[in-house]
């Protein structure tokens, strides 16, 4: 039985705590022992991203601390992991337990497909489905094939996405454009960021998405506050709350 | 009187396109119509990916013994008769172009495109000592005629639709008032700018690539001015970067088949002209330029970025470029490589570059030469904390947050107050102007508790036994 220590992002844990359940029913489902440190906070990400790196570091070592004695470290989040796994090493590469746990901190669907090796899960969601491939994720941790790269096609999230009954995910004219949240950029470039944003929903309108879905929340949270601000026909859930198996809200 | 204009940051020049959404737009599908047959063109060569890493093999090789090999061309192409300059400054590099241009009592020169001429503010300056310089590229020509540098650094006047040019050259060339017709007006500039060839006394070119191995080199264009330009005139100055150099004739292969398909979706670009050593009874200068690439070249976080050969591919992919057009950076070169390699000029002048990017790593993967663009910005980012041109209040905020991070109690409570307390806030007090978050977007619904609280609820209520948990050291 796999220990995994969840890691669960700080806005997360405040602002979608459904996200968090929905992880750890997924993990459970699978047979990991899960285990959720209450010591955790924030990875350190929106310092680092901003350039304060003194600022990120005693969350980094804080991180690797909480996190050493775990065999995996699981968090729905591809952006979070990324930090952890592509930025610790400018942080707190001399840390006693910065190897050890860098390696085993996995994005959740990437834990599921590539460590579990889970096919899919049972269960129906019958509904158009519009991957948000979001960019950390993809093109950091590689859960897919990104548009730029000439290789061979894959795609974890979708490929988890496409096991439940009745699922359909919808082709979009660009598949893999980054929705305009970056962390403080979406406040510092507001109008680029909007703009940004407005686009990849009008995509999947076009594209008849009506469940937009990511492996990260913090994309989602930038779309569904310009969906509600919109009044868009377009329900919001992060990856685990589907395969986990709840309904979307759709509107009447 | 100098007219000192401040300096603008990006955002605020960014905000500006935006707001022309309709023009913002079309600048954005334009643009992204160029990454889509990019895409196309690269996806014929099943050896895509080995190109990508053969030439960036190439240029990291280059760059640990660049000063060997740019010696070697110096060599080989004196050997071929021309004449090799070399220049720290745009300054100094300015002064060489005039000497020589004074040397030879002219005063008309025709310019094939040449980012580093731009980089150098070469034109106003030969203008101010009585050189009347046309550029021969339609885009940079068109540009030159609005007074205006090139927003883009293949396609530089990607910014202007047709018909504002048909505006533009029904005022200057006298074409038709009204006519939008792009062989039209192209007919209407070809002629201009035959004029311009056949008076000339200079041809000046830029430089592609320049091989050590030969002490030749090459220049690419689609429209044949580099050509035109350099076969009447006795004289051709070609100005380069000191970065442009490559080992040998056998690599050039690499770096042509991957410039055209990255710049446009090109197979290769129209023209491909080789120079080696001057045409009989002419002259041919080479100016080689630093202007801060030794500096990039002694750091080794951004030594890679010297990998660049000018495609723009991660200007047409940058969500961000092509939402805000290549003047809102302003500098030089825009976009993503433009952002690394402006504040490495003048930190300060440029330290909202770094920021103008959602860090989406697009441009890495777009990169034909693999510079991990979207990294070095990060790690710009850094080196600006470091300098304490981050502003002030971004600093603050982050150190604010990094403290309550640092205290989980705090964070806790912290959270259970601000998800208590937001949904009773008076709207007008959390829409407001300072929020740039809610302008155009609802913040997201408050749950009543938080993950760490219904884990714990959870948790009580099925009983985990002890021993299943991790051990602690």
């Amino acid at each position: 039985m796999p220990r995994v220590g969840l890691f669960i992002p700080c806005y997360v844990d405040q602002l979608y705590p459904d996200v968090g359940l929905a992880t750890v029913e997924l993990l459970e489902q699978c047979g990991c022992d899960v285990d959720f440190p209450t010591a955790q906070t924030c990875c350190g990400q929106p310092m680092a991203n901003t350039g304060c790196t003194e600022a990120a570091k005693p969350l980094a070592r804080r991180f690797l601390e909480i996190f050493r004695d775990y065999e995996y470290v699981v968090a729905p989040s591809g952006s979070c992991v990324a930090m952890v796994r592509n930025h610790y090493h400018d942080l707190v590469h001399e840390h006693p337990d910065f190897e050890a746990v860098h390696t085993k901190t996995f994005e959740l669907c990437e834990f599921l497909t590539d460590v579990l090796k889970v096919d899919g899960f049972p269960g129906s969601f019958p509904y158009r489905v519009g991957l948000h491939q979001s960019c950390h994720g993809l093109r950091e941790l590689r859960s897919g094939k990104s548009s730029e790269l000439n290789v061979p096609g894959f795609n974890k999230i979708g490929g988890l996405l496409e096991s439940l009954d009745g699922l359909q995910l919808v082709s979009l004219q660009r598949p893999d454009e980054c929705c305009g949240f970056g962390g403080t950029f979406a406040v510092s470039e507001e109008a680029v960021s909007c703009m940004m944003g407005l686009d990849r929903l009008h995509d999947h309108e076009q594209s008849g998405t009506q469940v937009l879905t990511a492996g990260d929340m913090s994309c989602l949270m930038h779309l569904q506050g310009l969906i509600a601000r919109q009044k868009k026909p377009l329900a919001v859930m992060h990856v685990a709350q589907i395969l986990a198996g709840r309904k979307p809200q759709l509107p009447a | 009187m100098t007219s000192a204009t401040a300096h603008r940051d990006h955002p605020e020049t960014a905000a500006e396109f935006v707001a022309n959404d309709a023009r913002a737009h079309w600048h954005d599908q334009s643009l992204w119509f160029v990454r889509a047959r990019r895409d196309k063109a690269s996806q014929t060569l099943p050896e895509w990916e080995e190109l990508r890493e053969r030439a960036s093999k190439v240029k990291l090789h280059t760059m640990s013994r660049m000063a060997d090999y740019l010696e070697q061309f110096e060599r080989n192409a004196i050997a071929l008769g021309a004449q090799v300059h070399w220049a720290r400054t745009p300054a100094e590099h300015n002064e060489i172009v005039l000497g020589i241009i004074q040397k030879h009592n002219a005063t008309r020169v025709v310019k094939s495109k040449s980012m580093l001429t731009e980089e150098c503010h070469l034109n106003p300056f030969l203008e101010r000592n009585g050189v009347v310089v046309t550029d021969t590229d339609l885009g940079e020509w068109i540009v030159q005629l609005r007074n205006e540098p090139p927003s883009h650094i293949v396609m530089p006047a990607i910014h202007i639709k047709k018909e504002e040019i048909g505006e533009l050259f029904h005022d200057l060339l006298g074409t038709e008032k009204g006519a939008t017709d792009p062989p039209y007006l192209v007919n209407a500039a070809r002629q201009k700018l035959r004029e311009q060839f056949l008076n000339a006394e200079i041809g000046l070119t830029g430089v592609n690539f320049a091989i050590a191995e030969t002490g030749g080199f090459v220049v690419c264009t689609n429209e044949g001015n580099a050509d035109l330009g350099v076969s009447l005139p006795k004289v051709h100055i070609a100005c380069m970067g000191i970065e442009k150099i490559i080992p040998k004739a056998a690599d050039l292969g690499y770096f042509l088949r991957l410039l055209g398909r990255s710049a446009t979706g090109q197979p290769i670009t129209t023209y491909s002209s080789h120079f080696h050593g001057p045409r009989p009874g002419g002259e041919l200068h080479i100016i080689l330029v630093d202007n801060g690439r030794s500096n990039i070249l002694a750091s080794p976080e951004f030594r890679r970025s010297l990998n660049c050969i000018r495609c723009g591919a991660c200007m047409n992919t940058c969500p961000v470029y092509r939402r805000s057009g290549g003047h809102s950076y302003s500098t030089t070169v825009p976009g993503p490589i433009g952002s690394i390699l402006a504040p490495t000029r003048d930190a300060q002048e440029h330290a909202s570059l770094p920021f103008a990017c959602s860090l989406c790593g697009s441009c890495t993967d777009v990169c034909p030469v693999k510079i991990d663009l979207h990294n070095q910005l990060l790690t710009w980012r850094r080196e600006l904390a470091l300098k304490f041109l981050v502003p002030f209040d971004k600093r603050l905020g982050m150190s604010l947050a990094a403290a309550v991070f640092a205290r989980p109690w705090l964070y806790r409570v912290g959270g259970a107050i601000a998800r208590r307390v937001f949904p009773w806030l008076p709207r007008m007090l959390v829409y407001n102007r300072w929020n740039p978050w809610g302008r155009q977007r609802e913040l997201p619904e408050m749950p009543a508790q938080s993950f760490r609280a219904l884990y714990a609820r959870r948790k009580r209520n099925h009983k985990v036994p002890s021993d299943q948990k991790p051990a602690s050291r």
